[in-house]
């Protein structure tokens, strides 16, 4: 389904240019979980990005092709990506907190992508965002569908994400720290449906972590990068038990703990 | 670093414009008031380098002398405004409590009106004058000012040197003034470049309504209010005069943004 | 919702107590007497006297403003003693002048500054975004009435446009409006100048924010970004700034006024305090101090309306 050929971003708005990707490669199959773990700054965040086309930065330069059912969505116009964008691939953030557009409705942001690739009636964009909040695990999804994102907490607000992403039930599923910013619990839970919905809608997850443990709670498969590189790739159990890396070593001892990261409830 | 353009233009052209008008405080070429019925409506020469006007005054002279006299009302209503401002603001900001909250919640309350409407209802009470005109204006200017060092004050007195200066048991009046008072440099230029602007601005317009200045003191705004009535036969003398006024506010408008740029102000 | 309203409302009018109270308390603090002023310096105290009991003077001062404040809002503004008639028939005719002058100038300071606002951000730091910069940084340095000499000297007496004699609305509408053009524009260029700056800084500073970036990961055009997305986050601080405008506006009215000498609240209050009839300045400087409060509370009332994360308080 997604075959990702040395893909590189390299930036040139600085001094020097700056090379934030180097020579990515991964595939996937149809409904796989695969995750990519690395610290701050390694260069996941990027990939992901780089996949999606969502970097913006007029001075960012991706080379390299990320095949999608044989098309490489890198040599795409932006028109043409657009198709893809939000019904095929989707993408959820880290910071649920200011992912979601503070003076819109929530609903109104669920069925958003329907509206976009306009397929559907009101009524029926209705009817299956609410359906799609539900398969996200929010409670009472008529009662959210009028709500302000800040009339949400955390967990609430990363569900009506997941739910944004999902409603057009995309091929791919791009998790970007989905949750790092969130309670220990809340956490959990939020894993627990985004394995839900791999397995009962077949949507497959590029799920990208600092956290080994959370990777390993949810992937089969694990890609370890570090500056920009890969340094270890292989089945989650084994890369775990066995890894050939020392920076893979270090990544799972030293487990990290969730420091409750910048960007509470308040947007200035 | 990118070059700051905005620094460097501005300061270039308020540097030119503030020895231009500093100029008129000093020397003028002719004698500003001095009438010349063989010059009436000259059209700029060597020897009158931008005319003259209906009664064969030389318009040079009076441009500087219209520009010394703004210039001297601005700097002191900046003057009054800045210095008074600094000290309830410092206060304010530091001490905080029931009297900062009152004084806080009226400087708003005038802040909220435009600066002109209220120095004419003060010009009003008082007469027309040039002192006058000072007092009125410098009196309103204080609560932007009191506003913005208040702002600034609030954030720098939790910061550590002020702490560790406190824990020394540095006094208090003498952590605003000598320990906080330079780091709100910054804010302080950037607020001075506005009120600058704000008082020329507020000095031609009053003037030009024939409430600011008296005839026997012109500044850049009174002469205007002459000039155009004769709009037509001499247009050079307003536009001379709007020239001046105009390059003045853009100069500092300019090093003020210039400022904020360099210093990550806000306005 | 409701009581919080209800709260804003109980400021607002407490609000303009104290400044009703402010304006009759400064200008009952002139020295002199009115009824030196009406009577002469020759009068005999029985007349001074018996004036001064007809006029409410000899009144404790807190009396006095209560019946001043009830006379005001039944619409008795006062008597002017120079133009010998009472204020509110005064101003009555004037107040239309200012009001279209404002209204006018309004309009144009939204026509011109939004789209201008929106283009410059939208091509950033491009060659239309770097004119439009340059093109309000000058703008913004212009005086309101240089720039009323400007449109005047441009339109009027070069181009011959327009004629600048105050045309009034007796005239025809059309006409009153096509004349009302040139002045608004001398009010409403140098704001306008600001709220392209206000409005362009507020899309770039909403464009860095996350949500954008999720509303392009679900296939939005930059276009529709914009729009459906970035401007409505943008237009809260510019409609904050536009209501609160309008008291800028009304103000820079009476200095343009006097530039196209259009008979309007500004002219009268210039006159007015030139002749020294407090009555009516004291009339005028209420009403557009009520202006003033009036805008702030819209200004308060729009932005709660708008963003949805401030709850009534």
């Amino acid at each position: 389904m997604l075959d990702i050929r040395d893909l590189s971003v390299v930036f040139t708005d600085r001094k020097e240019p700056f090379t934030a990707v180097e020579k990515f490669n991964l595939q996937m199959d149809a409904g796989e979980v695969v995750g990519v773990v690395g610290e701050s700054g390694s260069g996941k965040s990027m990939t992901a990005h780089a996949l999606m086309g969502i970097i913006r930065n007029p001075r960012a330069h991706i080379t390299g092709q990320a095949l999608f059912e044989g098309v490489d969505l890198l040599s795409l116009s932006p028109r043409q990506l657009r198709e893809y964008q939000g019904d095929e691939l989707s993408i959820i953030f880290q910071e649920p907190m200011t992912s979601l557009n503070p003076t819109m409705r929530v609903g109104r942001q669920v069925e958003e992508a329907l509206r976009i690739h306009g397929r559907l009636s009101p009524a029926e964009r209705k009817a299956r965002a609410l359906e799609t909040m539900a398969l996200a695990g929010l409670p009472d999804p008529e009662a959210v569908w009028n709500a302000w994102p800040h009339e949400l907490s955390g967990g609430m607000r990363q569900r009506a994400m997941i739910a944004a992403a999902l409603v057009l039930r995309p091929q791919l599923l791009i998790a970007d720290e989905p949750t790092t910013a969130l309670d220990v619990t809340i956490q959990m839970q939020i894993l627990e449906t985004l394995k839900d919905i791999n397995r009962k809608e077949g949507v497959a997850i590029l799920f990208i972590s600092h956290d080994l443990a959370v990777v390993r709670a949810l992937c089969s498969r694990v890609v370890v990068m570090k500056e920009g590189r890969i340094v270890e790739s292989g089945p989650v159990d084994e890369v775990f038990r066995h890894p050939r890396e020392d920076y893979t070593k270090l990544l799972i001892s030293s487990r990290p703990t969730r420091t409750k990261l910048k960007g509470g409830a308040s947007r200035d | 670093m990118r070059k700051n353009w905005y620094l460097r233009i501005g300061g270039a052209l308020s540097l030119l414009m503030l020895i231009f008008c500093a100029v008129g405080l000093f020397w003028t070429p002719h004698d500003p008031s001095a009438i010349s019925a063989a010059d009436r409506y000259a059209l700029p020469s060597p020897a009158h380098l931008f005319g003259c006007d209906a009664l064969g005054r030389d318009i040079f002279s009076r441009v500087l002398q219209g520009a010394a006299a703004t210039l001297t009302i601005a700097l002191a209503v900046l003057a009054i405004g800045a210095v008074c401002g600094l000290v309830i603001g410092g206060l304010c900001g530091y001490f905080g409590g029931a009297a900062d909250a009152i004084v806080m919640r009226l400087c708003d309350a005038i802040a909220a009106f435009p600066s002109v409407l209220l120095a004419l209802v003060v010009m009003a009470l008082t007469g027309a004058g040039r002192y006058h005109l000072i007092f009125a204006l410098g009196v309103l200017f204080i609560p932007s000012f009191a506003r913005l060092v208040r702002g600034e004050f609030l954030r720098q007195r939790d910061l550590d040197y002020v702490k560790s200066a406190r824990l020394m048991g540095v006094s208090p009046l003498r952590i605003v003034f000598v320990h906080i008072l330079p780091n709100t440099f910054p804010v302080l230029l950037s607020g001075l470049t506005i009120g600058f602007n704000n008082a020329v601005l507020a000095e031609a317009s009053m003037s030009f309504l024939g409430i600011g200045v008296t005839p026997q003191d012109p500044s850049l705004g009174y002469m205007l209010s002459e000039a155009q009535g004769y709009l037509l036969k001499t247009p050079w003398y307003a536009g001379f005069l709007a020239l001046t006024t105009i390059l003045l506010i853009l100069g500092v408008g300019l090093l003020g943004e210039g400022i904020r740029s360099e210093t990550g102000v806000e306005a | 919702m409701a009581k919080a309203a209800v709260k804003r409302v109980a400021l607002l009018l407490a609000t303009l107590l104290l400044v009703t109270l402010l304006a009759y308390a400064a200008f009952s603090v002139i020295p002199g007497d009115p009824t030196h002023t009406i009577l002469g310096l020759d009068a005999t105290e029985e007349q001074i006297a018996a004036l001064r009991k007809e006029l409410g003077l000899d009144l404790p001062v807190w009396q006095r403003y209560v019946n001043w404040l009830t006379d005001f809002l039944h619409g008795d503004l006062g008597k002017s003693y120079k133009f010998n008639m009472p204020v509110a028939d005064l101003l009555a005719p004037r107040v239309q002048a200012t009001l279209t002058l404002t209204a006018v100038s309004f309009a144009l300071i939204v026509v011109i500054s939004i789209p201008l606002g929106i283009v410059a951000a939208r091509f950033r730091g491009g060659f239309v975004d770097r004119a439009i910069t340059v093109l309000t940084q000058v703008t913004m340095s212009i005086p309101n009435f240089i720039m009323g000499i400007g449109v005047m000297f441009l339109f009027a007496l070069v181009l011959h446009i327009f004629q600048p004699t105050y045309v009034s609305p007796e005239a025809g509408l059309a006409a009153h409006l096509w004349f009302m053009f040139f002045p608004a524009l001398a009010v409403a260029l140098p704001k306008s100048a600001m709220a392209v700056r206000l409005l362009r800084g507020a899309i770039l500073g909403e464009l860095d924010k996350d949500y954008v970036r999720t509303a392009y990961s679900k296939g939005n055009a930059t276009g529709a970004v914009l729009r459906r997305h970035v401007l409505r986050n943008a237009m809260i601080p510019v409609v904050t700034f536009l209501a609160m405008t309008i008291a800028d506006i009304v103000a820079a009215s009476i200095v343009v006024e006097q530039v196209f000498t259009i008979p309007g609240l500004g002219q009268m209050l210039i006159t007015c305090i030139g002749k020294r009839d407090y009555a009516v300045v004291q009339a005028i400087v209420v009403i557009l101090a009520v202006v003033v409060v009036g805008c702030n509370f819209l200004a308060d009332a729009l932005y709660r309306v708008m963003d949805p994360r401030i709850d009534g308080r």
